[in-house]
């Protein structure tokens, strides 16, 4: 089982490698998902995996079983997936915003701000502009 | 008690949300609560200098299995710097920050990057500290995002990705680490850790945290977000980004590669001093090249960390605590010029180096607060930036690492160059004399006080650079004895 888990991650990762290094802002946000599966997967491994063994302690001992089934990876991807629930969610908005504003979903076309020159003024701050958040 | 520097801004951004309505009163309270977080700061600070590390379980649990919140004299300095410059740029951002983007949330999400930040500094498990990442991730990149411009979306979009990038990676690290020792307290990690036999898998681990924290804290070869992104956003939001958040990643490489991986410091501290000397260069030459204030400006964060992390690298008392001051004052001067620039752009309505002129003549004070940091930026006596390098270079020589100690001087005068050029650009030359010149605009004192303010702060941190000095020492002292740091976690402390 441990080592299934392990290839998928691997699988995984390598997808996700794949994905973030396209030039679509979309299919970046793929591999950044395929990524997080990836490293949840990672986490949930990085504890024995072991079935019917729960982390209690016997009537009459003080410590554990030698090898239980470890709560705190399943805390860690709970926590994980909450994060990147709340990440994926804000992506979303923001390559919509980039698309509205841009009209590119091409990362290859959003350069203006890695130019030395700019050729463009930014907009004064105390400016109002039309176009709502 | 030591929880405040979480619990303080977390009410205060609720507060301001729940004020959402009413901008007048964000500002008030905003204003206190920052103010507040600067008095606490400084309590926290005399109370960990007199009384040592302090820590709290939550919950009451015992140590490695309750979440430690711990305070060290280097989290309790950050916590301080960093409330300084919350307060100052809470000031200022009240006549720099337009209306629309203080409608649309601006205040509560100062707060929560408040919150994150602190939460990095004073948290005792890494897990933790990935959370705390990213709290303040995700107040940053509303902030930066804020207000829909096209430069700013753009930027945006390049500094969430790598950020998010950044994340995932500190994450498997994490897991990686928790497989090899079934903890994620730090005390608790730092004993386990010594007794590790896979070296490799060690250093591998200790690997992915500087790419991580690397990315983070745009270190060579991985800044190409910060340079197309910090610029991007209102001046009060790139001062506070500059002052905080890179150096919230070179806050945690400290904190890892001198509590948990220094068992091989021959291989992960020298590649450490390789990155730190390239990432002066880099940065600085990149500076050279920009005309745009805020880019230049941007391109000379990274040439700083440069420097923060050489003090890492060299791993020595005196090595860690040059490193401490340096922070300090990068801190100051680094948001002090920022704040500069919105000065200028304010007055001329341009942050186009070609454009601006003339400022020397026509606003004199204008060109005395620049002259200032800029000048300690490159590192003149008697400001900050001459003995923070001072110490970093003889550090440097103690440690008979010639090459960097060399880098760091060469780069100090490109540094001096590029501020020269801002000067003979933006104050010195004459003014352009275009027939539909629009006239000076007028500053707010909301503006010029508080930048006046952290002119001042930063003076003050070079001309009383020895009990400054003496504090970095202390705090390099309990980090270079990670026995300390254990003892004060696991050792049975209320």
């Amino acid at each position: 089982m441990t080592l299934l888990l392990s290839i998928t991650a691997g699988v995984l990762f390598a997808a996700g490698i794949y994905m973030v290094l396209r030039r679509s802002l979309v299919k970046i946000l793929i591999g950044l998902l395929l990524l997080g599966y990836a490293v949840n997967l990672l986490l949930f491994n990085s504890a024995p995996l072991v079935a019917a063994r729960p982390p209690l302690v016997a009537a009459g001992s003080s410590l554990p079983p030698q090898v239980y089934a470890d709560p705190v990876p399943q805390a860690l991807i709970l926590t994980a997936i909450v994060i990147s629930f709340g990440l994926t969610a804000f992506a979303v908005v923001l390559i919509r915003q980039v698309y509205l504003v841009t009209g590119e979903d091409d990362l290859n076309e959003m350069r203006s701000t890695d130019l030395p020159r700019q050729e463009y003024e930014l907009p004064s701050e105390e400016e109002e502009l039309e176009e709502p958040l | 008690m030591i929880v405040f520097p979480i619990l303080l801004p977390l009410t205060a951004g609720i507060l301001t949300l729940l004020t959402w309505k009413w901008p007048r009163l964000q500002q008030w309270l905003t204003l206190v609560g920052t103010a507040a977080q600067t008095g606490l700061a400084l309590w926290l600070l005399r109370k960990v200098q007199a009384e040592g590390i302090q820590h709290v379980t939550i919950g009451n649990w015992p140590a490695p299995f309750g979440i430690s919140v711990v305070v060290d004299l280097f989290s309790a300095l950050m916590v301080t710097i960093a409330a300084v410059v919350a307060l100052v740029v809470a000031l200022y951002s009240q006549a720099a920050v337009d209306e629309r983007r203080i409608r649309h949330g601006y205040y509560p999400l100062f707060f929560f990057l408040l919150m994150g930040v602190n939460g990095a500094f004073v948290t005792g498990d890494l897990f933790n500290l990935y959370v705390w990442f990213e709290v303040m991730l995700m107040a940053s990149f509303v902030l930066i995002a804020l207000g829909g411009e096209r430069p700013q979306v753009e930027g945006a979009i390049k500094y969430f990705i790598l950020n998010l990038l950044a994340s995932t990676l500190f994450l498997s690290a994490v897991g990686l680490i928790y497989n090899l020792t079934g903890t994620l307290n730090l005390a608790d990690l730092a004993v386990q850790m010594a007794d590790v036999q896979a070296g490799g898998q060690v250093t591998l681990i200790a690997v992915l945290f500087l790419v991580a924290f690397g990315i983070k804290s745009a270190i060579f070869p991985l800044f190409f977000w910060l340079p197309a992104s910090y610029h991007t956003p209102p001046v009060a939001i790139t001062a506070l980004f500059s002052g905080l958040l890179t150096k919230v990643g070179v806050y945690a490489l400290f904190r890892v590669f001198t509590l948990l991986f220094v068992h091989d410091v021959g291989y992960t501290h020298t590649l450490l001093l390789v990155i730190a000397g390239l990432t002066m260069v880099t940065g600085v030459f990149g500076a050279a090249a920009q005309t745009d204030f805020r880019r230049l400006l941007s391109f000379h964060i990274i040439s700083q960390i440069g420097y923060l992390l050489m003090g890492l690298g060299l791993y020595s008392p005196a090595a860690i605590a040059a490193g401490i001051y340096f922070m300090i004052h990068v801190i100051l001067a680094k948001t002090a010029l920022f704040l500069v620039a919105g000065l200028v752009h304010r007055v001329e309505g341009s942050f186009d180096l070609k454009k601006l002129g003339g400022l020397y003549a026509h606003k004199f004070w204008l060109a005395f607060l620049f002259l200032l940091p800029a000048l300690s930026l490159a590192g003149l006596p008697p400001l900050s930036g001459f003995f923070a390098k001072l110490v970093l270079v003889i550090a440097a020589f103690d440690a008979r690492q010639y090459a960097i100690a060399a880098v760091g001087l060469g780069v100090s005068l490109m540094t001096l160059y590029s501020m020269t050029k801002v000067w003979n650009e933006v104050f010195w030359k004459e003014r352009k004399a275009a027939p539909a010149r629009a006239p000076f605009r007028p500053v707010s004192a909301w503006m010029w006080a508080p930048t006046a303010v952290l002119v001042l702060l930063s003076l003050l941190a070079g001309l009383g650079a020895a009990p400054l000095l003496d504090l970095a020492a202390q705090a390099a002292g309990q980090m270079t004895e990670p026995s300390i740091y254990i003892h004060a976690v696991l050792g049975g402390m209320p």
